[in-house]
């Protein structure tokens, strides 16, 4: 699975890995974030 | 799954295809990151959702799994999401999101 280039959806979880910090884990790997959310799941 | 979440990935897959796409997960344990999985692979297992008996089909990964982290900076993985990869459950977490996508590619075919 090749990121650099791929429209990401990012599902991040307040109680796990928030999703600010894959987007720019995201970036970094040159993909582009289309959707990014921080769920919360009680 | 948030169902408005659902409706926008549900719209970003219409819109982009499953081809352009890859869904990366941040879910804490390995049953929340299954059901979400699910949800953007095989559809809703709640049925709650737009994505109910929706098959999308979409690519997803955890970001701890080694095929993300490999493409990530270190330095850049190592700061955003090393605290977390330490104390979350990492090889039980890996593992079902994979068992997600297996099951997805077999549905599929």
């Amino acid at each position: 699975m090749q990121l650099k280039g791929k429209k990401v959806i990012v599902i991040g979880e307040r109680d796990g890995v928030q999703a600010e910090a894959i987007s720019t884990c995201v970036e970094a790997a040159e993909a582009e974030v289309v959707y990014a959310v921080t769920e919360c799941f009680v | 799954m948030d169902l408005d979440d659902q409706a926008q990935v549900k719209k970003l897959a219409d819109q982009y295809g499953r081809d352009q796409l890859v869904v990366i997960l941040g879910l804490p344990d390995a049953d929340s990151a299954q059901v979400v999985g699910e949800t953007v692979t095989t559809g809703d297992p709640t049925y709650a959702g737009p994505l109910a008996g929706v098959p999308l089909g979409l690519p997803v990964f955890h970001i701890l799994e080694s095929e993300v982290k490999e493409q990530v900076n270190p330095k850049v993985f190592d700061e955003q999401v090393g605290l977390m990869e330490m104390v979350l459950e990492k090889e039980e977490i890996v593992e079902r999101v994979r068992q997600v996508r297996q099951q997805s590619t077999t549905t599929s075919d």
